[in-house]
């Protein structure tokens, strides 16, 4: 099943920059989809188109089709604030608010109007142990999230998108700011999650896409160059540019 | 040898460095001296229940400073008023929903009106606020303790929207990328986060704009009618008052120099020195409080 249908998107910034052209690309539903590629390839450009977070970009100019429900999510009419609550989004670094540990979790559920303490109190459990993150924190739900270590913020950061119950969660590079083990956690946490979630990813290196994938995207200049599953796309690719990304970064 | 000569030259940058630092802690330290010494001998002049007294009438020995500590406290919480909402919501429009154009159009526009000499602006408050109270209200004289509020909060309003604009550009867009992509709408967004995140600086803001409103004087003593009578009661704000400040400046060039009214006038500089005093120290404690928080944090 599809979760996006992607059709003839395309993204110009402000300054004239095309970071997406003509992209056309279905996301399965319960699956790691992973879109990989040089620097500036438009990988965080189409994360961010799909959840509209690329409407505070001022001046940015997209075009095509973005179909999630039956619906164009470009479309002027979609509700934004719905369709992020659906479409969650982890960041390169980790970005806790300025808050606890607790509310970085309880604001985007108290959001939707949730005030009952004891739904708030599970639904700030469930997402922290889902996130593999409760052993460690829930003695100190009251303390700073920025008191966390770099990988712990990280994974707060999944707890909180995870606590709004989505459907598809989008991770751009969520691990090049940590170090191996956070990096093992949360790549492990990835494989337990697409059972509920549809996930996509920009890996933040080729090893970590090939691991991950099972579908891949490879992007080069603002075009989708291939896409395919994960095991195809690393082991036998069709078009000699990706062959060439990959033999050059498994050297 | 090149090193010896850079340590010299370390040594020395170092020692200025050093000296213009003392000099400037030297400095107030004189002025606190002085105003001590003049100020300080008031008490032994004048008896403490007189200068408690609420009629302030020097030529017959009247000293009592009450009505022109009220007054000041009501000028200035009344230019608080005015100029703590206006000025924090004028930093939030600045900063978070006006579009680029006007961004740098405001922007300019409140740091000139930061540096209108306050005279300039007393001028409008006689020429065009005063008269505008008095028809408005049908009062006797528009000079009165609101002019002067609103005069002052107009003056404290282009600092506090300033520093507070500061701080808000100083938030981290990360934040307020999150929140949004968490479902919240843009304002939810302003209040939820970014102000929050800017708290240490819009309350330092704010009292740095009540510093300058209760150190006013020019602006301050052509508006409120500048008749020290005791404020009482909330009708106080339509009759003329008189501010420590105007006191000081509108006396001390008459005054015989020793004589009781003279150190009176200095001790009143004490109790504002003090008055202005606790702002600073509560301005720079809620900042400081964060940053040492912050600090720990990251370590
Ligand atoms: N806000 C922006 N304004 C202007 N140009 C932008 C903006 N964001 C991205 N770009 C440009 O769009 C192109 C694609 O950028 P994007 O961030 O989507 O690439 P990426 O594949 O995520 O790269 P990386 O692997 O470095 O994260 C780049 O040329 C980039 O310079
Ligand atoms: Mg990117």
């Amino acid at each position: 099943m599809d979760t996006f249908q992607i059709e003839h998107l395309s993204v110009t910034y402000s300054d004239g920059t095309e970071s997406l052209r003509d992209i056309n690309l279905a996301v399965q539903a319960n699956q790691v989809t992973v879109l990989f590629g040089p620097a500036g390839g438009g990988k965080s450009t189409l994360l961010r188109s799909l959840n509209r977070l690329n409407d505070l970009d001022l001046g940015v100019k997209v075009s095509g089709r973005v179909i999630f429900h039956d619906q164009d999510v470009l479309a002027a009419t979609t509700d934004v604030i719905a369709l992020r609550r659906k479409v969650g989004i982890v960041f390169a670094r980790p970005t806790p608010l300025p808050l606890t540990i607790y509310q970085n979790i309880s604001y985007g559920l108290e959001l939707t109007g949730e005030k009952r303490k004891q739904q708030l109190d599970q639904a700030v459990e469930a997402a922290l142990r889902q996130a593999d993150l409760w052993e460690e924190v829930s003695d100190r739900l009251n303390d700073p999230a920025n008191s966390l270590s770099g990988g712990q913020q990280q994974r707060l950061c999944i707890a909180r998108v995870l606590a709004l119950q989505p459907e598809v969660i989008l991770l751009d590079e969520p691990t090049s700011a940590l170090d191996p083990i956070s990096t093992a956690k949360i790549e492990s946490s990835l494989k337990q999650l697409k059972q509920d979630y549809t996930i996509i990813l920009a890996p933040h290196n080729t090893q970590q896409a090939a691991r991950a994938a099972d579908f891949a995207a490879f992007f080069l200049q603002g075009e989708l160059i291939e896409y395919g599953p994960g095991k195809e796309i690393f082991t036998h690719p069709k078009d000699k540019r990706t062959l060439e990304y990959i033999e050059g970064r498994y050297g | 040898m090149p090193s010896s000569r850079l340590n010299w030259s370390e040594f020395i940058i170092n020692r200025l460095i050093q000296l213009a630092g003392f000099s400037s802690i030297l400095f107030v330290l004189l002025i606190l001296y002085f105003l001590l010494s003049e100020g300080l001998p008031a008490l032994g002049m004048v008896p403490l229940s007189t200068l408690l007294s609420t009629r302030w009438y020097p030529i017959e020995g009247y000293f009592g400073i009450l009505p022109l500590l009220l007054g000041s406290i009501v000028v200035t919480l009344g230019a608080t008023l005015v100029a703590v909402p206006l000025g924090v919501c004028t930093a939030v429009y600045i900063s978070e929903v006006a579009p680029q154009w006007a961004k740098e159009v405001l922007k300019p526009l409140v740091e000139i009106l930061a540096g209108l000499p306050s005279v300039v602006l007393g001028f409008l408050g006689i020429l065009i606020l005063s008269p505008m109270l008095r028809n408005f209200l049908s009062l006797p004289t528009g000079l009165t303790a609101l002019a002067g509020s609103l005069l002052l909060g107009a003056i404290a309003i282009p600092t506090i929207v300033s520093i507070a604009e500061d701080s808000l550009n100083t938030v981290p867009r990360s934040y307020r990328e999150a929140s949004l992509a968490l479902g919240a709408t843009r304002w939810q967004t302003i209040w939820g986060v970014t102000v929050p995140a800017a708290r240490s600086g819009i309350l330092t803001a704010i009292m740095l704009g009540i510093g300058r409103a209760l150190g006013e004087t020019i602006a301050v003593m052509m508006v409120t009618g500048n008749a020290p009578v005791m404020p009482a009661g909330l009708n106080a704000l339509f009759l003329p008052v008189r501010t420590m400040t105007a006191t000081i400046a509108s006396e001390m060039g008459e005054v015989a120099s020793g004589s009781a009214h003279y150190h009176v006038l200095f001790f009143i500089g004490i109790v504002l020195f003090i008055f202005s005093l606790i702002v600073n120290v509560t301005a720079s404690t809620v900042g400081y409080r964060r940053t040492r928080r912050q600090e720990r944090l990251l370590s």
